[in-house]
């Protein structure tokens, strides 16, 4: 493993992720808000919960970043496809199987047929997250994509 | 067919210092847009009752109503009273403090409505009939289950969740009818989400604490209010209703919360006043700072200074709340327009023009703020030198003065009086040493210049009165300005016989006054802040504190029966005409009753004085 490559890489592939993710929300693609929603899980602070959930997503997206330098090892080589194909799979793991469990680990999302409460205000996000917009599963296989994409095409693997 | 437009006066505002609605005497919520004052519309029966949409509730029956709001608050109250009882529907947008939005997961935006059943068996009516983007695209009304109904717009989202469904009809609204027993209560939060996840309102019990908790802060901010003189109570509603007209996260105030309600029925003067205009700078922060809302008043100076940074050291005639150009002036020939008064326009193409009397009004506005704390930043100095500097090259031109006619620009006398404002204000702030490095002896020398063709050229020998442009010989209400800006005295005799030709010529009813003499050609109403200033002229020396006294509650009568003003006053009939409520004359009213205070208050110290003196 090459963890300099990655710790570099892993981080800048993270911050294009997130601008992604923050430039199709404030495009008007989604509503799909990922620093919000991890940060309300620990306050129901909006403004805090913000900055608490960017640093969470920046690890997040650190830790991820390694799975993909690990298969880019495993392959011996890190090319734009095999990142692009990682980040497909990453995506369609995400909206398939992460959103529907949100509602499970969120302590403040609604579930699907309680409804919101006093407590569980948040809206779920729905199958593929489409409750967040028609255009949330794009953006977020958009910026997968690019995600795998920049690792593919920088990662040196050792 | 019964006519479907409500008077404009039969409006009650809510507001969370983001965004406002318009509640009608009959309960139905006719104009709001989100998420901010400028945002195209959801709800616009008020400009449209087909097409624009709206959300009503009401009893399903014959009603006479009557409203208020709660003490010191802008919770609207509406009352209904049927042959066979009573019901009461509570309207508020949630207002929360710091510390409890650091508590509480909230909606971006929100408004709850509470209907309640006092007496009798009552049938309620509710329609929810939502036309976003100002009518113009049409999005499905869905239904959610728990989450409730859904008008999804790609990334937007409005939401109404209630106690009890509503039924979707063909034509894409919602309605329901239910049945209330006395003490039953009913909630209902519309909500819209656009940066996230949507974050929906509680109801039930959690509805009634947000009640609560937005009554304790209004009244939380009321108590900020230090004004202890006459007319007390218009005074304190007009300053909720100025409060309502607040973009809370930037400072800025707005003109009215609506556009394009016409200033003559069936005319095309309608425009849209959701932006901010810098002429209302200084007399708005007169009214906050007088009333003690100091904080208020400060955000609105600096919004003034750093909003208007992109443009400096030019101003423009208006901004919109972060200081941009709010784009250019459209048509919405889709819609009927107030009692068919059209076009109905978003924008406003006076951004375009010049007007040189705003430098005098920003700059009277920070030394306001100055006067009390004493000190400006070396940024803020640069940028008044800046202003100054354009003064000094600028003030010999034509504009297109305080009322921004779209004609040619013309040498208004008005203008004029404001540039010298501009320049004694700088001096001022300089003695005062919180701003250096300006040329004295030239700034000196360009306000005597400005003097000197204002008592001459502005002056009309044979009228003996000041007039609305140089050398000319119309009359405009501005005119009863020029001693608030310190220009000259009211009781000065060229005032005085100002004030009386200003009276005589645009007379227009009963304490009422034309703003121009134009006004009559175009036959648009009384201008609601004209009269106000003239009881600001009389308090100030141009009368007796009695005929103030009596000019301030001729003004009284034309508000509306929850103490709102709209811009202008149909002399006819005493109507409200214009966008409404319109924040400038709210700022006269206050403005006059502070200026009455401070009269009474010198006349009965010189009384006391007079017979300490005696008694000694």
């Amino acid at each position: 493993m090459n963890w300099g490559s990655w710790l570099i890489w892993g981080f800048a592939a993270t911050v294009v992720l997130t601008a992604l993710a923050a430039g199709s929300q404030g495009l008007g693609l989604t509503r799909m808000n990922l620093p919000y929603l991890l940060g309300t899980m620990f306050t129901p602070d909006r403004d805090r919960a913000k900055v608490i959930g960017f640093m969470i997503h920046l690890v997040n997206g650190w830790i991820f970043s390694l799975i993909y330098a690990a298969a880019f090892e495993t392959l011996g080589e890190a090319t734009w496809w095999f990142g692009a194909l990682i980040g497909l799979v990453h995506a369609g793991f995400v909206l398939t199987a992460g959103m529907p469990a949100l509602p499970g680990m969120h302590p403040r999302m609604a579930g699907e047929q309680r409804g919101p409460t006093v407590v569980r205000q948040l809206e779920p996000p729905g199958f593929l997250g489409l409750h967040y917009g028609p255009r949330t599963p794009l953006s977020i296989v958009l910026a997968h994509l690019v995600f795998g994409v920049i690792l593919g095409m920088f990662y040196t693997p050792a | 067919m019964s006519n479907p437009y409500s008077p404009i006066a039969d409006y009650g505002l809510i507001g969370d210092g983001r965004s406002a609605a318009l509640v009608s005497r009959s309960g139905s919520i006719d104009w709001l847009c989100w998420p901010r004052f400028d945002s195209p519309s959801l709800f616009a029966a008020l400009l449209d009752p087909e097409q624009g949409g709206r959300w009503s509730i009401a009893p399903s029956g014959p009603f006479r109503a009557e409203r208020r709001y709660l003490d010191d608050t802008n919770v609207l109250e509406t009352r209904f009273h049927t042959a066979g009882g009573e019901l009461v529907l509570t309207d508020f947008m949630p207002a929360d403090s710091e510390a409890g939005k650091r508590r509480r997961l909230l909606p971006e935006n929100e408004i709850l409505r509470r209907v309640e059943c006092v007496s009798g068996e009552e049938e309620v009516e509710i329609i929810f009939a939502p036309r976003p983007d100002y009518g113009r695209r049409r999005f499905t009304l869905r239904d959610h289950g728990p989450f409730g109904l859904r008008l999804d717009m790609g990334s937007r989202l409005l939401a109404l969740q209630g106690e009890e469904s509503l039924r979707l009809l063909d034509d894409g609204r919602a309605a329901a009818r239910i049945r209330l027993s006395p003490g039953r209560k009913l909630h209902f939060s519309l909500t819209w989400h656009e940066q996230g996840p949507a974050a929906y309102s509680p109801l039930g019990p959690a509805a009634g604490e947000s009640l609560e908790r937005t009554v304790r802060w209004w009244r939380g901010w009321m108590a900020g209010l230090s004004y202890r003189g006459p007319y007390g109570a218009e005074v304190a509603r007009s300053a909720l209703a100025l409060k309502l007209m607040v973009y809370a996260p930037s400072g800025a105030v707005i003109a009215a919360p609506t556009t394009s309600l016409p200033e003559r029925i069936g005319g095309d003067l309608n425009w849209d006043y959701r932006y901010c205009w810098l002429r209302d700078a200084s007399l708005t922060v007169r009214a906050l700072e007088g009333l003690g809302f100091r904080e208020d008043a400060e955000a609105f100076a600096a919004w003034l200074l750093h909003a208007t940074r992109l443009t400096l050291p030019e101003l423009k005639v208006l901004y919109d709340v972060y200081g941009r150009d709010p784009g250019p002036e459209r048509e919405l020939d889709h819609w009927r327009g107030y009692h068919d008064s059209r076009p109905v326009r978003r924008g406003n193409a006076a951004y375009h023009q010049l007007q040189l009397d705003v430098y005098g009004e920003v700059i009277d506005a920070v030394t306001r703020v100055v006067r009390r704390d004493g000190k400006l930043d070396g940024e803020t100095q640069t940028l008044l030198r800046g202003l100054g500097r354009y003064v000094c090259r600028h003030w010999r031109e034509p504009d297109h003065g305080i009322w921004e006619p779209r004609d040619e620009p013309k040498h208004y006398t008005h203008s004029r009086v404001l540039c010298w404002t501009a320049l004694d204000r700088l001096l001022e702030l300089h003695r005062r040493g919180a701003l250096e490095k300006i040329p004295v002896d030239l700034y000196r020398e360009h306000a005597a210049a400005i003097r000197e063709e204002v008592e001459t050229r502005g002056w009309n020998s044979r009228l003996q009165s000041y007039t609305q442009t140089l050398d000319g010989e119309a009359m405009d209400s501005a005119l009863l300005l020029f001693p608030y800006y310190g220009f000259t005295e009211a009781a000065s005799p060229r005032m005085q016989a100002t004030g009386r030709r200003v009276r005589e010529r645009l007379h227009a009813g009963p304490g009422l006054l034309h703003r121009y003499e134009h006004s009559r050609e175009v036959q648009e109403g009384a201008f609601g802040i004209s009269g106000f200033w003239a009881v600001d002229f009389l308090a100030r020396g141009g009368g007796s504190s009695e005929e103030a006294r009596a000019a301030f509650e001729r003004q009284l009568a034309y508000a509306n029966d929850l103490g709102l003003y709209g811009e202008e006053v149909d002399p006819g009939t005493g109507a409200a005409l214009g966008n409404f409520p319109q924040a400038f004359t709210h700022v006269g009213l206050i403005n006059a009753a502070l200026s009455l205070e401070r009269r009474e208050q010198e006349s009965a110290d010189s009384t006391g004085r007079r017979r300490e003196r005696v008694e000694a």
